[in-house]
């Protein structure tokens, strides 16, 4: 029987970095599966992610893409555009990992068959310590659209519901408990030099 | 500039300076910029985190309970290592003792992530600086396996068919022009001296460690209940046991046992038969190549780890050696003490940080993290576009931790030489037969070379006591004991109204210490002392350079605009995974971007 893996990368510590994870978990709480589907928070384990490829035939992503759209801006991608995409330059924020992971992959010859990879453009990126931002989790239920549509065509139907999934984190750092208990504005700090904590422009 | 270190080195920032940035991505960013003389000889190093990591700010007022499951998140890679740091922090605090199963699984994992984390960092992360895939593809099978079988006759992948289709694999791979994983190297540097059939078999491992690392993981699944990012609990495990029934899910019984048992097995064979002897046999082209040693002929440190028995972390009773030596007197090992407020002190003159007073340092349950971003005067670049460092000023979000005011080297070598010098006696054996054969001296393990041997040899004997931790759980259940946790002070209401504790392991990267304090039920003050702090410390008050910085001076780098040397030593400290490195030119122009391994 055919394997779906559904995997949400990112450092949910890190403000927009977490859209991947938060969407896994939106997921699980909102929709319910037929089929094999296999929902996953990676973080940001890059390699060793490599043996939930190997037990995939088809596999969606969700992950902050800095594409340098507009914050909030979805950028999706299919099959073999997908590694090619992850690869260019800054535009995902995760590529140097996961790129690697599917290219290894397809060394090791069992890359799954089908790629999507959904990507939201972040508006913050590494406010550490702070949530998503309003515009980047706001488009939580499109990816999820996005992704369910994709699946159902591929005989992984869903339905409003939940899915179990044991593969989240923990409930302490889940949104809603990590959001109502972060510091404020203020105290997070958000300086220094422009490669490493970088803005967008306006 | 000249200027003399108070640890022994000598500082010239007068030649072209070379910057490399970032060195890693993942658990916090690192950049670093050298300068060289006009033999292209390092002759001043400057380490810079640059990344603001306020844990701190994020854990004041959580519950201590849930502390785990966030600092898991601070590093992309050994996440249970944190976790495990933070549970015994809280536990030391409230004084919470754990069942002897507890102390069995905790550390079965542990050692699960050491052999991990060593061989997934020589086969995937540092194999490539020093291993050519592209050249592999020149070897001869046949001479291929005939060296195999040369070097580790017991290992039965060994055919010519093999490395043949091996070989086959990777042309394709190559051919079809996406291979990520080995782009961007330096493949045509003369730094590069393996003949292609060790190439080859070199490569060939990399795979075959791909294969097993696969497999390796699946112990956290098992005990932690689920990989990557296990549970943890404070008390014990949250892994009940049930070996008579097939009741609970997730209830550790027969089958999981086993399969656990088989995946220890797995680890003693290939790090037998494939990574001590790959370390040999490549170790031993480069031998001359003895740079990178730094601080590690002077000044190491662990915390120790891995106790015998539940809740006893005196050093007798810990497998990973704990202790301190200083000015290279290998005669006497110091104990240390990560309670005495006088011994580990962090200060911040070079630090991104205000204490409010210059020269002052702070042990971590007094810790403070208020940042103060500010760029020295002789600084190029603007405030959010640094293009060269001022080290004579603030230039670093990583604090400068000091042990009686030493800067310290932490990590695989640091406690392979507080083993070796205090008698221990497994690592006494193995480092004296690893010397034997390559015929090397002693001072030899004191190098970029010694700090990737030393967790070699880690890694073989993590394997052995993986074993012996796993036939004592299994006799521990067999005698009846099926408890994995206490929950007597899992209510707040049970805790003292202030406590405070301290959580110490031995990460792969070396001493790892998590310092809380709790008010009223909640954190009241949360300080994590990780490796990379001690390793890439930059300067303190008194002008001490950090390990990083002191590895790299007086390496010869022959070709700055390829700087495979800078990335050898820095990646023998074992930063974080798959992480992309730029190469910048003075006036910080992008020149190059490579991977760094």
């Amino acid at each position: 029987m055919a394997k779906a893996l559904v995997l949400g990368i990112g450092n949910v510590l890190w403000a927009d970095e977490g859209f991947g994870v938060r969407c896994v978990e939106a997921l699980a709480g909102t929709r319910s599966f037929s089929g094999d589907v296999t929902l996953l928070d990676g973080g940001t384990q890059g390699l060793y992610l490599l043996h939930f490829l190997e037990d995939a035939d088809i596999l969606v992503v969700f992950d902050a893409v800095d594409y340098g759209l507009e914050p909030g801006a979805m950028k999706v991608v299919e099959g073999d555009e997908v590694p090619r995409f992850l690869g260019a330059k800054k535009m995902s924020l995760h590529q140097t990992g996961f790129q690697d992971v599917i290219a290894t992959a397809h060394l090791m010859g069992y890359c799954p068959d089908e790629l999507l990879l959904v990507g939201c453009q972040p508006e913050e990126l590494e406010d550490y310590g702070g949530g998503l931002r309003a515009v980047v989790a706001d488009r939580i239920p499109e990816a999820l659209d996005i992704a369910c549509d994709w699946l159902a065509e591929r005989g992984f139907p869903s339905v409003e519901g939940h899915t179990a999934a044991a593969d989240l984190a923990d409930a302490s750092i889940r949104m809603d408990a990590y959001e109502s208990g972060r510091p404020s504005e203020d105290a997070a700090c958000r300086i220094g030099d422009e490669r490493f904590l970088p803005r967008l422009e306006g | 500039m000249v200027v003399q270190t108070p640890n022994g080195f000598t500082l010239d920032n007068s030649g072209q300076r070379v910057v490399v940035d970032p060195v890693t991505r993942i658990e916090g960013h690192m950049r670093c910029e050298v300068n060289v003389d006009e033999n292209n000889m390092i002759t001043n190093a400057v380490s810079t985190g640059t990344m603001w990591r306020g844990l701190e700010v994020i854990l004041k007022g959580r519950d201590p309970r849930d502390a785990w499951a966030f600092t898991e998140r601070i590093c992309g890679v050994c996440t249970g290592t944190h976790a495990l740091t933070s549970v015994r922090a809280v536990e030391d605090a409230l004084g919470i003792t754990i069942p002897d199963n507890a102390n069995s699984i905790r550390n079965i994992m542990q050692l699960n992530l050491q052999i991990h984390d060593h061989i997934v960092h020589f086969y995937h992360l540092h194999a490539l600086d020093w291993v050519n895939p592209v050249n592999a593809l020149r070897a001869d099978p046949k001479a291929t396996s005939e060296l195999q079988q040369m070097v580790s006759p017991s290992h039965p992948l060994s055919s010519p068919g093999y490395f043949r289709d091996i070989q086959n694999r990777l042309k394709q791979f190559v051919e079809s022009g996406q291979l990520g994983i080995f782009k961007n190297g330096y493949w045509d540097n003369p730094a590069y001296k393996l003949p292609p059939e060790a190439d080859l078999m070199a490569t060939t491992h990399y795979l075959e460690a791909l294969d097993l690392q696969k497999d390796v993981a699946k112990i956290h699944t098992i005990f932690g209940g689920k990989n990557p990012h296990p549970n943890w609990l404070v008390g014990g495990v949250p892994c009940p046991i049930n070996v008579h029934s097939t009741g609970a899910v997730g209830a550790i019984n027969m089958t999981t046992l086993n399969h656990v048992s088989s995946i220890i097995d797995q680890c003693i064979t290939f790090v037998k038969n494939v990574y001590l002897p790959d370390l040999v046999a490549i170790g031993g082209i480069y031998k001359d190549w003895l740079y990178g040693g730094g601080l590690s002929g002077q000044s190491v440190m662990a915390y120790g780890d891995i106790p015998e028995h539940a809740n006893d972390f005196s050093a007798g009773q810990l497998h990973l050696p704990r202790g301190a030596i200083v000015n290279g007197n290998l005669n006497e090992v110091q104990d240390v003490d990560v309670r005495d407020p006088e011994q580990i002190q962090e200060f911040v003159d070079h630090s991104w940080y205000d204490y409010g007073q210059p020269g002052k340092g702070l042990h971590p349950w007094d810790g403070v993290t208020e940042p103060n971003y500010e760029l020295g005067a002789n600084a190029k670049g603007s405030r959010t576009n640094i293009e060269e460092i001022d080290e004579a000023a603030k230039y670093s979000w990583i604090k400068a931790p000091r042990w009686k005011g030493n800067a310290m080297e932490v990590g695989p070598l640091a406690r392979y030489i507080i083993g070796y010098a205090s008698g221990h006696e497994d690592i006494k054996t193995q480092v004296e037969g690893l010397l034997r054969t390559m015929d090397l001296p002693v001072s030899a393990l004191f190098s970029t070379l010694g700090r990737t041997a030393a967790r070699a040899l880690e890694a073989e004997y993590c394997t052995r006591l993986q074993k012996h931790f796993f036939d004592k759980l299994v006799a521990n259940i067999k005698a009846g004991d099926s408890s994995t946790a206490n929950v007597a002070k899992w209510d707040p209401s049970t805790w003292p109204k202030e406590a405070q504790g301290v959580g110490m392991t031995e990460a792969p990267r070396g001493a790892l210490g998590h310092w809380i304090k709790v008010k009223d039920g909640r954190i009241e003050n949360y300080q994590c002392v990780v490796p990379t702090t001690w390793n890439g410390s930059p300067r303190d008050t008194a002008g001490n350079i950090g390990a990083f910085e002191a590895a790299l001076m007086n390496t010869k780098v022959e070709r700055p605009e390829e700087p495979v040397e800078i990335l050898r030593t820095l990646h023998s400290f074992d930063p974080c995974l798959a992480c992309s490195t730029h190469v910048m030119s003075p006036d910080g122009e992008e020149l190059t971007t490579v991977k760094v391994r």
